[in-house]
């Protein structure tokens, strides 16, 4: 199993990333947890307690099949079925881009979990954007759509998630910006592919 | 009807307590007995048990056939067998009959030791915290510390969170499939009208129709066909009767005319055949008395405190009866106690009976948190 997690942990660069920012033995709500490999990672990796919220039967079936608790549920109608505050983190990981209420979710994930984490393809990659200039909308590794069968509806830069929780009272705790494996320092909103983002109420 | 992965041949067998039974009432119930079936092997430390409990009218007969009658195929036969969701190579299976019950276990139509006559009216009130109490004890008798886990759907269901707050540690994992915590006042109104049908039929006697050679077949078909339309959704009966008529056209009389008429009397008739109207007027109150949140305030959260199971919650979308919704509220007390809980809506158009359906969806759900099961 370790050998498992540890090449899990190359593969997914990203869960890794989201890794370093759980205290061990916390309690996570992971929305739109797909089959489950997140919440299974960090129960193995750090002990927490933790459920998936998901939408689609095959991914709730992964979810058992990975021995993982899911509830299934639709985000767009929010996190009524659980308590304010009694998270210590909730997760939306690449899921943020294809919701259709971003703002009620970000208030949602704050209301549930004592700080959110975030993460989310960067629109403002050079590539997305060299892809635009050429009169193309962008097909990436991170954007792995057309864009007529994309479920992406919401996307963005680093700049307007920034400028987003500025204006919802969301406070940014810690940012991380990827490319593949790699820590994009210089010029994120260009270089980065994928950004990391938690933060709490203000 | 061939089924390759049946467990085959089973047998009923019968278990007689003697400690008198204290129920919720304040009654007591000095001795009882009890029948059960099982499927597969206990293991050497008991840790691979699995307990069935059935609905308003089910029975111990949950898979499996009888040798003298191959056509009497257990309820849950879809579900548990060798190879099945619920597989009895690993587990060791138990349908139990609910005392109350007339299909063997002690009820109504037994014969009471104190009288030498049939219980009739005179059998208490059984309440799912009674039944609880039963199964912890068939338990011991079996040489069970904890079910690996606890099964049911609709009263069943009820009857499986009812053991996870009476006996905490004898159950590590509670499936409870198309349940509710507690019955709606739509609900108790259903099963009034069923009860009213059965106490209101003459031969009914106060509930003493054995001695009077009579059964009130009547009122326990109307109840039956009352409930049966609740057990199915709008679109199931459109889709299988519609507004179809038996010999094509209209006979403007009061006879069978349209199909659902016909199919909604047979079912009457066959359940008026095979089962006992007091059973079915205890069963109903039981389902009616289910509230574990009553001695809490309301409050189902502070209800599932003293519980430690794990539990897979399952509704299914067409249930109207025992609505997802409900089902919801049940996930939710359970994740306000920071049990581990998995909660799947299943899409089907069957109504309340989904939950006895063989649904592809459904199954690979319970088969995927068996397996995770460790024994």
């Amino acid at each position: 199993m370790v050998k498992i997690l540890s090449s899990l942990s190359l593969s997914r660069p990203d869960f890794a990333t989201i890794a370093a920012w759980i205290r061990p033995g916390s309690k996570v709500l992971d929305l739109g947890c797909g089959d489950g490999t997140l919440l299974q990672y960090l129960q193995e990796t750090l002990g927490v307690h933790g459920y998936g919220v998901e939408i689609d039967d095959a991914n709730v079936l992964a979810c058992l099949n990975n021995g993982i608790n899911v509830i299934q549920s639709d985000l767009e109608s929010g996190l009524s079925g659980f308590e304010s505050d009694s998270f210590d983190y909730v997760i939306l990981s690449q899921t943020l881009q294809a919701m259709k209420n971003t703002e009620n979710i970000i208030q949602e994930m704050l209301r549930a979990g004592k700080e959110g984490i975030v993460t989310f393809p960067n629109f403002g990659y050079w590539k997305n954007r060299l892809q635009v200039l050429l009169g193309h909308m962008p097909v990436s590794q991170t954007l792995p759509y057309e864009w007529f069968d994309t479920p992406n509806i919401h996307l963005c830069t680093l700049g307007d998630f920034e400028q987003f929780c500025h204006q919802h009272e969301v406070h940014i705790l810690e940012r991380r910006v990827m490319s593949g494996n790699r820590q994009i320092t210089l010029a994120p909103n260009l270089f980065g592919m994928l950004a990391f983002y938690r933060f709490t109420r203000r | 009807m061939h089924d390759s992965d049946s467990i085959g041949i089973v047998t009923p067998q019968r278990v007689c307590f003697d400690t008198p039974l204290s129920l919720e009432s304040g009654a007591i119930l000095d001795n009882y007995e009890q029948v059960y079936e099982t499927y597969g092997e206990l293991n050497a430390t008991g840790s691979n048990a699995v307990l069935i409990c059935h609905a308003l009218s089910g029975n111990h007969h949950v898979a499996g056939v009888y040798a003298d009658n191959p056509k009497n195929v257990g309820w849950w036969n879809n579900m548990i067998g060798p190879g099945k969701p619920i597989d009895t190579r690993k587990f060791f299976v138990i349908g139990v009959n609910n005392i109350g019950g007339c299909h063997g276990s002690t009820g109504p139509a037994s014969i009471n030791k104190k009288t030498d006559k049939h219980y009739g009216a005179d059998f208490p009130m059984v309440t799912t915290i009674d039944w609880a109490e039963t199964y912890v004890r068939l338990a011991e008798k079996l040489g069970i510390e904890q079910f690996a886990a606890v099964v049911g759907g609709s009263l069943g269901g009820m009857s499986v969170m009812q053991l996870a707050l009476h006996a905490p540690e004898r159950i590590r994992h509670a499936i409870v499939i198309a349940a509710a915590a507690k019955l709606t006042a739509q609900n108790i109104a259903f099963n009034d009208v069923a009860r009213q049908a059965i106490i209101t039929d003459p031969d009914f006697h106060g509930g003493d129709y054995y001695s009077h050679g009579t059964l009130p077949r009547r009122g326990l078909r109307l109840a039956r066909m009352l409930g049966h339309i609740t057990y199915l959704s709008n679109d199931s009966m459109a889709e299988k009767f519609g507004r179809e008529l038996r010999t094509g056209s209209l006979s403007f009389n009061f006879d069978v005319e349209f199909q659902i008429e016909s199919y909604l009397r047979y079912q009457g008739d066959k359940f008026a055949d095979q089962f006992d109207a007091n059973t079915y007027l205890l069963m109903t109150k039981a389902l009616d008395y289910f509230d574990p949140a009553r001695d809490y305030d309301d409050n189902l959260s502070a209800a599932f405190h003293c519980a430690k199971a794990n539990f897979l919650v399952l509704s299914f979308s067409s249930d109207w009866r025992f609505s997802p919704e409900r089902s919801r509220s049940i996930v939710k007390a359970l994740l306000d106690n920071k049990l581990n809980v998995s909660y799947a809506e299943i899409h089907t158009r069957h109504g309340h009976d989904s939950f006895l359906m063989k649904d592809e969806h459904y199954h690979q759900l319970v088969r995927a948190y068996m397996n995770k099961i460790i024994i």
